[in-house]
């Protein structure tokens, strides 16, 4: 039973990583999207495994239910330029960003922790034993009980976050009726792409920003 | 009936996190499209809420306080998508690009 939690952990650590990296390393912008999905899916497991049930459903619900398909839709709604140039995806000196990442995991992350496994190890002991019975977890009932009494006013101010978010991002993306450009049809788009790529050469070399501006 | 708690170490799901962290702030610092860089920091932001659900779960599972910030956090991330990718479609429209370095003047 112990070996089938820790592969279980195993699983769903290696996909959610697995789904990760490819994330960030795939140049087509919507299959990083999926990727994204799929990662946002194994971290809500990883909720069930460690028995937070409502935090799995809401990761489900927000991430993978809006944020993933409003990515989708941000990446649909601007996607004419990638799509003519999916070469350029990371900038050209992307291996120090990836030298910082892999120092700062290596050599800042992964050494703190197992300098402190001991005295994870003996605080996670001591809670388990002051906790007892495995029903005093503290469920769904407790966070709405958390959430109009004692984090009421957090909980109003997220409230009115989500509000001013609302309104802003409708404020930043509205288009005045006199500048909102024709919608074509997926025909007319097509046609349109068409004419536009003929006069260009077919391999056209990559601008880089640094070049382009002297 | 057998818990997480006693079978995984709380550092695995630390130096987890800590990984996912990384790949986000390598997809945040490398990728030139600004989607592509909000996905990065919806998986760091994610890598955090790994940390404060392991915490919660290990240390202290009689209080909520945990879960509550996870899902503060929930709600900070979901404004900022919805912010960001409103910046990143109105870029676009003025600008025509959804490059980050080719976005270089505040003027339009």
């Amino acid at each position: 039973m112990e070996t089938v939690v820790t592969i279980v952990f195993l699983i769903i650590a290696a996909l959610m990583l697995f789904s990760g990296v490819m994330v960030v390393a795939v140049k087509n912008i919507i299959h990083s999207a999926l990727w994204l999905i799929s990662t946002f899916f194994m971290v809500g497991a990883l909720y069930l495994l460690l028995e937070a049930e409502f935090l799995a459903v809401v990761q489900v619900l927000i991430y993978v239910g809006a944020v993933s398909i409003l990515m989708l839709f941000a990446i649909m709604l601007t996607r004419h330029v990638m799509a003519s140039r999916p070469e350029q995806a990371f900038y050209r000196r992307w291996y120090l960003a990836l030298g910082v990442c892999l120092l700062l995991f290596g050599a800042a992350i992964v050494p703190t922790l197992l300098a402190q496994q001991p005295g994870f190890a003996q605080a996670t002991e001591t809670a388990q034993q002051a906790l007892g019975s495995p029903e005093r977890i503290a469920g769904v009932f407790s966070l709405g009980v958390a959430y109009v009494s004692q984090y009421l006013i957090p909980f109003q101010i997220a409230g009115l976050l989500l509000l001013v978010a609302l309104i802003g991002a409708i404020v930043i993306a509205f288009e005045e009726r006199s500048r909102r450009r024709r919608i074509l049809t997926l025909a007319q788009e097509h046609e349109l792409r068409r004419r536009q790529a003929q006069p260009l050469p077919p391999a056209e070399p990559v601008v880089m920003a640094e070049e382009s501006n002297p | 009936m057998i818990a997480v708690v006693d079978v995984i170490p709380l550092s695995w799901l630390l130096i987890l996190a800590g990984a996912l962290f990384c790949i986000g702030l390598f997809g945040a610092l490398a990728r030139r499209n600004v989607v592509a860089m909000l996905m990065g920091v919806e998986l760091m932001l994610n890598a955090a809420n790994i940390n404060l659900v392991a915490f919660w779960r290990y240390l202290e599972p009689s209080l909520i306080t945990g879960q509550v910030f996870a899902l503060f956090i929930i709600t900070v991330a979901a404004a900022e998508a919805a912010v960001g990718l409103a910046m990143a479609i109105a870029i676009y429209r003025t600008r025509a690009t959804v490059l980050a370095d080719e976005v270089n003047a505040l003027k339009g």
